[in-house]
């Protein structure tokens, strides 16, 4: 992955306000939530820097280390997308901070473009680099599956931010913050929720796998999956895949790795016909070791893997199998 | 009820792409465009509900441009009941496409369909903007849609499968992240027959002023970290894979 790069604190970097919108889930915030935090302090530069929670999550405010302000709307704890944004406009309204960071999440994606819209200001995608340059702020996204960064500028922005672009543990640390209990109306109620929906019970639970072969859009057909499948076997693998193969049925949601998958870690990766969009590399950058296999020798999945190959997937396979017994 | 589907085409990505002599957007004089993946989606999860008798009519919408009239048609031969295409109207940037789409749907419709985002939408998502010019709700990421009398139940999905059922009241955007079943094929002759025998409508709105945006400095492939240590053969892969405990 590209370094993260340092903000300075020089001369004409302005004070800023940043508020950033906490996610939680289940009584837990979100590793994004502490990862915007932590970015949110250095590109304050001694300004501001406020947190909004929801519910119950006040009494964890704690955690939120690196905020001087806990700003807490009340509400359900469960996530709504109209209740949510209703409550949080009201309060960047009053606020109004120089730059508002959302997650390039699930949750995320229901509040920062409607937020942008709502306050006029500018949303910035999928970034995962954002620096204060003095009189506005610069941001880098990664467009196109991650085959193009685009730098930006803004003075003022809503940006929504990747997981993984900045330190959870920054977001942890710092001082205590203080808790502001806000009063927030929560929306006009046309959106209900209605339950959480708990993840089919899986065979295999991938995040506990030691070696794992992913195959991506590169398979191209549903019955050559079983071809990856008898690698899986043949290596004493676990298999996964990412999202496009779950969209298409050809996998269970239970296989997924990355931003709407899972996170996994495990001893060797193999990435089979991946090219590594940043949704996926979220889930499985911190794999101690990394083998990509792609036929397009510019795909982003070999700016993550340790070792790469620029071959067909089948005829790694077959050779593989061959070699192997 | 009546569904309105809206369809982007966005860059293929299996195509290489390349940065302008501006140094700031892609050069798209040889860029193959294709439907936005997750839009297909939409379709497919619009067309469906229709087919289980929860939805009167799909219309497919467009804004003018590479390739769109294929799209369109390509969208009827799936199902949609008619297409139309948006002309006379330039935009760029996901706000300035959700006002033209926000203009072309005005009230027609009690639920609108796209795909939750496109590999290009630099400046926030188009759908959820929309909603907020219409203001109606918005959810996104959903990947299943129950239709109602005035409501819809939906699926939004969060991260390993979790997911949150919501009733929506109508009318209401979605956010399509997955149809309930993987998007049906057109054959090329039933889009050819239908080419022949359909007509896709046309809206004429006038362009939009964007005024609301950020400034691109620069756009650039990612720099090669040289991360990767290319392999030469089969058997150095056999033998790394030995090496790490596997095989």
């Amino acid at each position: 992955m590209h370094e993260k790069k340092q903000i300075h604190t020089e001369k004409g970097l302005t004070m800023a306000n940043v508020l950033v919108i906490t996610e939680h889930m289940k009584g837990e915030f979100q590793d994004i939530s502490f990862e915007m935090l932590g970015q949110a302090r250095k590109l304050a530069a001694g300004g501001s820097c406020s947190a909004i929670v929801y519910g119950s999550m006040k009494d964890h405010s704690s955690e939120l280390g690196a905020a001087d302000r806990v700003l807490s709307l009340g509400g359900s704890d469960d996530f709504n997308p109209e209740a949510y944004f209703s409550a949080a406009l009201q309060v960047i309204q009053s606020e109004s901070p120089d730059l508002v960071l959302v997650g390039s999440t699930s949750m995320g994606m229901d509040l920062a473009p409607v937020l942008g819209v709502s306050l006029d200001l500018p949303v910035i995608s999928y970034c995962s680099g954002i620096e204060n340059s003095g009189d506005s702020f610069e941001f880098k996204s990664q467009l196109y599956g991650g085959k193009m960064e685009v730098n930006s500028t803004a003075p003022k922005a809503v940006a929504m931010v990747l997981a993984g672009s900045f330190s959870a543990d920054e977001g942890k640390s710092g001082g205590s913050a203080s808790v502001e209990e806000v009063s927030a109306d929560f929306g006009a109620g046309r959106v209900k929720f209605k339950e959480l929906i708990e993840p089919e019970a899986a065979d295999v639970d991938i995040t506990q796998s030691d070696i794992l072969v992913a195959v991506g859009r590169g398979i191209g057909n549903k019955d050559d999956i079983e071809v990856v499948q008898e690698l899986a076997e043949n290596l004493k693998a676990d298999l996964a895949c990412s999202r496009p193969i779950v969209d298409a049925g050809w996998l269970p949601k239970s296989c997924q790795v990355g931003k709407s998958g899972l996170k996994v870690n495990p001893k060797v990766y193999i990435a089979l016909g991946i090219s590594g969009a940043p949704e996926h590399l979220e889930g499985m950058k911190s794999s101690s070791t990394i083998i990509a296999i792609n036929t397009d020798k510019n795909a982003p999945i070999f700016d993550v893997a340790h070792y790469g190959m620029t071959e067909d997937l089948f005829d790694i396979c077959e050779e593989l199998e061959n070699s192997l017994s | 009820m009546k569904i309105a589907v809206l369809l982007k085409q966005v860059p293929d990505l299996a195509e290489e792409l390349e940065v302008d002599d501006s140094g700031k957007a892609l050069d798209t004089e040889y860029i193959k465009f294709r439907l936005n993946e997750y839009d297909e989606h939409a379709l497919e999860e619009a067309v469906s509900l229709k087919e289980a008798g929860q939805a009167s009519e799909v219309a497919a919408i467009a804004l003018d441009g590479e390739e769109v009239d294929k799209a369109l048609f390509t969208a009827m031969a799936k199902g949609a009941d008619k297409a139309i295409k948006i002309i006379g109207a330039e935009a760029e940037g996901s706000r300035a496409v959700a006002s033209l789409f926000a203009e072309a749907v005005g009230t027609e419709y009690d639920l609108i369909m796209t795909g939750v985002q496109s590999v290009d939408d630099r400046e926030g998502m188009m759908g959820p903007m929309l909603s907020s010019m219409l203001k109606v709700p918005c959810v996104s990421v959903v990947t299943r849609v129950e239709g109602g009398d005035s409501s819809i139940t939906v699926h939004k999905e969060y991260f390993g499968g979790l997911m949150s059922a919501f009733d929506v009241q109508m009318p209401a955007v979605l956010g399509i992240q997955a149809a309930r079943q993987t998007p049906r094929y057109a054959p090329v002759s039933k889009v050819r027959q239908i080419q022949e025998s359909a007509s896709i409508e046309e809206i004429s709105l006038n362009g939009v002023s964007d005024t609301v945006k950020s400034e691109v400095t620069s756009m650039a492939p990612p720099t090669k970290t040289g991360g990767a240590k290319m392999l030469g053969s089969v058997d150095e892969l056999v033998e790394l894979l030995k090496e790490k405990g596997v095989a």
